[in-house]
């Protein structure tokens, strides 16, 4: 067991304060695009985003109480994971999808593992691929945005799956967000903004987004509908929860490699994944279970991507 | 047979119908294994293997001696015995030309006669790959297939197993879950992950 | 007669094979789906448990040291065969819902493990009550986890409708809930052992 004193987990070098600055850094970011979400999809997407973040902390307090832990719900970690959550929902569901959703998220996905640090798996994505699960009705029942009276509307890449994606949906739209959608993920434009705020501040490296994206752009591209290299690379780039996965999700210190060469390798095992499953899967989308399949393989990748320490 | 059949074999055996995730079949070494990267990943093969060529092996016990007999109510008893047999030559074959291959494989070996996987597999072949008492078109290759696939399967989950077990030892673990408890959790996660696989159409 | 109670009483509690040994795992977590399935795969094992153990024991003396495992197999191959044949005849709704797991009964490590750790050791009588005891704690617990998950993922027990307004929990009742349920109940199981070492400890 002499690892332990080299070997601890990620983050490295920080300190718990600043652990605790990234992860409101990171909330900070985040919140034009639920506001943007609000504004698309009317108040209950908003009920959603609270249910969420408040049955987050409460599942976090509960549990810290009753292990006799240290409360550290200041940390900003079950607030984000409850915020992340709820972003990745459609906007019209009954409440007690977010709050279960939750639920599972902070318990098993964190607080089974030991708490902030230690969990394999990223929280937020563990609650939504329970909730797909479960009840895939609510899952799947989006709304058309800028409509306010809970029109369903299936999502662009729902319907290309069932070929029935019609001519008119701008890459504008499709920026802007005027789709159907989780309620996060839509706004393309507010998101990239959120992320070059966290690029800027370097809370997030470029490595795991860019090889992701890239990695979802050209295999979508080369295979294409109409055979070898005639897809349409910017169309799956803009739609799905692509964008929001590969800088939010994708990204989560703990539950990503350490290395920058390992980096690259996790990110373009997601885009891989989550374009198989776009383009042959049973589901239209598949960043939540790329990047879920991609934690389990992390371990493995730090493993042969460790840089070696001199002396050892 | 064809090559979308064979693709959609290797999909659902690896992902959808994972046999640790998704059967549950070979639980006992999943758990017992996956502590660390290397054994897992020598049984993992040894396991890919076995289940391999016995299922070439019950094939063609099946077709062309259970079949012809009547007596297909043996089959069990038949293929743990062949199975079994199998092994034990395995074992005493790689020991005499191999003695590195021995050491990295052979402990597991005897493991691998009460993996219920094996003869799960076996079994899964002759329910799938024979309608009513005749081979389908194509059953041999099928067959073939899916138990390697199944194997490959089982490798992939031991892999990424054996991974993260080796990362929860660096990890302060609540006391009760330490060990099984929380092996079987982050199954759970994987599997609830692997089901994005799910529906899969060339 | 005192011992005799205590094998039997051993198996269903202290050395229970899902809980306590953790044997057998993995017709426990495939045929957990609903609480009828359980009771009948648990029965099934049961029956080539008590069969095994006492034939095994009973030839303890005759089989050869070197060939015993390979002889054990035999044996309880032939119980599994009977057993398959018994329910493909009186019961072939829960045959078909089991599926391979009946003949899978052979490669369960519970029955391959009591009979090399106890009837190749012990005369007959304790023997047929090792394998009734070790078969009613797989069912007991088998039961268990098939409650927790046909509720949970159905709102049915046995197939009653409990919850008619609830929406169930589908998860549950497929194979994440299965390895979910099992690692809670294990480590439910060990909070309990270490409470109760912590009181005997205390004096």
């Amino acid at each position: 067991m002499k690892n332990n004193i080299i070997l601890s987990s990620s983050p490295h070098l920080h300190t718990r304060e600043s652990v605790r600055k990234i992860m409101w850094a990171v909330v900070l970011s985040l919140l034009p695009a639920g506001a943007a979400g609000v504004y698309l999809f009317g108040i209950s997407a908003f009920w959603i985003l609270a249910a969420g973040i408040v049955s987050a902390l409460v599942t976090e307090g509960v549990i810290q109480a009753l292990s006799r832990k240290k409360i550290s719900l200041s940390d900003g970690s079950a607030f984000l994971t409850g915020l992340l959550l709820a972003y990745n929902l459609p906007p019209d569901i009954p409440l007690w999808l977010p709050v279960l959703g939750s639920f599972f998220a902070v318990a098993v996905g964190k607080q089974i593992f030991g708490g902030l640090g230690q969990n394999i798996f990223n929280p937020a994505l563990v609650g939504r691929v329970f909730l797909m699960a479960s009840w895939p009705k609510y899952m799947t029942t989006f709304t058309k945005p800028l409509a306010y009276d809970a029109i369903t509307q299936a999502t662009p890449l729902a319907l290309l799956k069932e070929h029935k994606l019609m001519e008119h949906i701008s890459y504008l739209d499709l920026f802007l967000g005027k789709r159907g959608g989780c309620i996060g993920e839509v706004c393309i434009a507010v998101l990239v903004a959120g992320a070059l705020f966290l690029l800027i501040k370097g809370y997030i490296s470029w490595h795991i987004p860019f090889s992701y994206i890239f990695t979802v752009g050209l295999l979508t591209y080369v295979f294409g509908p109409n055979g070898i290299a005639s897809g349409d690379w910017l169309f799956h780039i803009l739609s799905g929860g692509l964008i929001l996965g590969a800088f939010f999700m994708a990204t989560d210190y703990v539950s990503s490699p350490l290395t920058h060469r390992g980096q690259l390798i996790f990110g373009m095992g997601c885009g891989f994944i989550t374009a198989v499953i776009r383009l042959w899967g049973g589901y239209p989308e598949g960043v939540s279970y790329a990047i879920l399949i991609m934690n389990a393989a992390t371990p493995i990748i730090d493993r042969y991507t460790k840089n070696r320490i001199y002396g050892v | 047979m064809d090559v979308s059949k064979v693709l959609a074999i290797a999909i659902s055996m690896i992902f959808i119908n994972n046999f640790i995730l998704s059967k549950f079949l070979g639980l006992c070494p999943f758990l017992g294994v996956s502590k660390e990267t290397k054994p897992a990943v020598s049984m993992g093969f040894a396991v890919i293997f076995v289940m391999t060529c016995s299922s070439i092996i019950t094939w063609v016990l099946y077709r062309f001696v259970l079949l012809p007999f009547h007596i297909e109510y043996l089959r069990t008893i038949t293929f743990i015995l062949v199975i079994a047999t199998f092994v034990q030559l395995i074992e005493m074959v790689i020991r005499k030309y191999s003695m590195p291959l021995y050491r990295a494989l052979g402990i597991y070996l005897p493991l691998i006669t009460t993996n219920c996987a094996v003869l799960g597999v076996t079994i899964l072949n002759v329910d799938n790959f024979f309608v009513a008492g005749k081979a389908v078109e194509g059953s041999f290759f099928y067959s073939s297939f899916q138990a390697f696939f199944a194997g490959v399967g089982f490798l992939l989950a031991l892999f990424l197993m054996s991974g993260i077990r080796e990362r929860l030892q660096l990890l302060d673990i609540p006391e009760h879950t330490k060990g099984i408890p929380i092996a079987f959790v982050i199954a759970s996660l994987m599997s609830l992950a692997f089901m994005g696989f799910m529906g899969f159409k060339f | 007669m005192k011992r005799l109670i205590k094998e039997f009483i051993k198996g269903v509690t202290k050395e229970n094979p899902t809980f306590g040994l953790i044997l057998g795992l993995c017709p426990t977590l495939a045929v957990s789906t609903s609480v009828i399935n359980a009771v009948g795969m648990g029965l099934a094992a049961t029956f080539v448990l008590i069969c095994s153990n006492t034939m095994i024991s009973a030839l303890r003396r005759v089989i050869p040291d070197r060939i015993r495992l390979p002889a054990y197999i035999v044996v309880v191959a032939t119980f599994v065969t009977i057993c398959e044949m018994l329910m493909k005849a009186y019961a072939p709704a829960l045959n078909l819902a089991l599926g391979i797991f009946v003949p899978l009964i052979v490669v369960n490590c519970i029955i391959l493990a009591r009979a090399e750790a106890f009837a190749s050791k012990n005369p007959i009588l304790p023997s047929f009550f090792d394998g009734l005891g070790m078969g009613i704690g797989f069912t007991l617990a088998l039961t268990i986890i098939a409650l927790v998950r046909e509720l949970l993922g159905t709102g049915r027990i046995a197939g009653l409708t409990l919850a008619t307004h609830a929406e169930p929990i589908t998860m549950m009742i497929l194979s994440p809930g299965a390895l979910l349920t099992l690692g809670v109940l294990i480590a439910l199981s060990n909070m309990i052992k270490r409470a109760l070492a912590g009181r005997k400890e205390r004096p």
